[in-house]
């Protein structure tokens, strides 16, 4: 166990220290978001139909533009050798990595969603219900993300492929989360869409770090 | 304990880089791997760290097999590679204390390994202001820092000073007096006086008879 958080705070260390990650992050969900309105143009009834769906799909763009370093970094360097040598299994180090990936992208984007809420004239009732879904679907960008960022670790250019494998493998959770966005929207029950979107993250828990994993392991050969 | 290399064989990309490769390393030995480039030192070293599987034959340590029990055969080792996998925005003794505690090793080792390889003054020192060399004896560091009876090493010396390449051959003696076993894919002279020299590309099988596969066909095209 002792472990496990040395290789979150390791990893939050690194982020912080090197700069991108948390901030870059964020900069990327509130510049996507700030363009939609210059997209759909002053409408803003319409912009505040659209808003949950639009929060989510920056969510997802922003949550993507940190992956493909989440191994490939450790990969490169030659520390994800050692890491899969010690006693720390790699499935838990790659839990390890999704929590600290999920630390400094998808804790910042809830923290900034609101805001941008305000800028798409999202619906005051719809808040409430916005945050819940980014709260419980966020952490299974960062592990279904792990997949795809583990498959293409060995790769000198991955990262428009990691895009290209992860994005369509978010819709469920892109679905959901909007859903529960419009439906608070409307005065309708969000609930059951936020059930859902935590039993997907809830199945990412064990089945991603073992995907994941065995990844790694044929990355490494 | 011994390690037991037993009949191993590699095919990479299609080319037998070493078949029918056996060798008994007695516990206090060490096994220096020569060869020209290419000649599956590397290979051979990734497949014994379980990084690579083999696509054929088995190395035991002592009673542990790799290819039944991997997990228990890693928990004796240490591996360095050619990398030196440490992070530029960590210090030295960050670096090594967190590996001591993936490893799993005290923390009480940090500033013995920190001394092992001379690297006291650079102990708080980002690893982004040291030289190429530094890096290599932070990342060789972890040898002292980790307490494991078998020893991967993988060109150990490049880019090091002449006294800091005597260290690493003093930490590798001491390795093995103390009934380690080293094996080393390095071009010099480690002083180990039980020490076995091999080439991994001296070992590429002759094919079989009456049995005719296409991967036979590459054996016998290497052979030349």
């Amino acid at each position: 166990m002792g472990a496990f958080w040395t290789m979150v705070r390791r990893d939050l260390a690194l982020a912080l220290r090197t700069g991108g990650g948390g901030a870059l992050g964020v900069a990327f969900f509130v510049i996507a978001a700030v363009l939609v309105p210059f997209g759909v143009g002053p409408k803003p009834d319409l912009l505040g139909v659209i808003a949950p769906g639009m929060l989510w799909i920056a969510a997802l763009l922003a949550c993507m533009l940190t992956l493909d370093r989440l191994f490939q970094a450790d990969v490169e360097d030659g520390s994800m050798d050692l890491l899969a040598l010690s006693p720390l299994p790699l499935e838990v180090t790659v839990l390890a990595k999704c929590l600290a990936h999920w630390l400094t992208t998808g804790l910042p984007l809830l923290i900034a969603a609101p805001l941008m809420a305000i800028t798409l004239n999202m619906p005051g009732e719809a808040y409430g219900a916005m945050i819940a879904s980014l709260a419980l679907g966020t952490p299974s960008l960062s592990m279904i993300g792990a997949i795809g960022a583990a498959l293409t670790s060995g790769m000198r250019r991955g990262g428009v492929l990691t895009a290209v494998l992860v994005l369509p493998l978010y819709v469920p959770t892109l679905v959901l989360g909007a859903l529960a966005g419009n439906a608070a929207a409307s005065g309708l029950d969000a609930s059951p869409y936020l059930m859902l979107l935590g039993a997907i993250t809830l199945a990412c828990l064990p089945l991603c770090p073992l995907v994941a994993a065995a990844a790694l392991r044929l990355a490494l050969r | 304990m011994n390690l037991n290399i037993e009949n191993l064989r590699c095919v990479r990309a299609g080319r037998t880089v070493f078949a029918e490769l056996g060798v008994e390393v007695e516990a206090g030995e060490a096994l220096i791997l020569a060869g020209p480039n290419g000649a599956g030192k590397s290979t051979l070293l990734r497949i014994l760290a379980g990084l690579l599987r083999a696509d054929e034959g088995n190395a035991k340590f002592g009673p542990v097999s790799l290819k039944e029990d991997r997990a228990e055969f890693q928990s004796h080792l240490l591996y360095t590679g050619h990398l030196d996998a440490v992070k530029p925005a960590l210090t030295v003794s960050e670096t090594l204390t967190f590996w001591a505690q993936i490893y799993g090793a005290p923390r009480a080792n940090v500033p013995i390994a920190v001394a092992a390889l001379g690297l006291e003054k650079l102990a708080d020192h980002h690893v982004r202001t040291l030289s190429a060399g530094q890096r290599r004896r932070l990342g060789l560091s972890r040898l002292a820092l980790i307490d494991r009876p078998l020893w991967l090493l993988d060109e150990p010396t490049v880019s090091l000073d002449a006294e800091s390449s005597a260290r690493v051959a003093a930490l590798a003696r001491q390795r093995c007096e103390s009934g380690g076993v080293v094996v080393a894919a390095t071009h010099i002279d480690l002083a180990i006086p039980s020490a076995k020299t091999l080439d991994p590309a001296a070992f590429v099988a002759t094919p079989k008879e009456g049995v005719m596969n296409a991967d036979d066909l590459v054996l016998s095209g290497d052979a030349w």
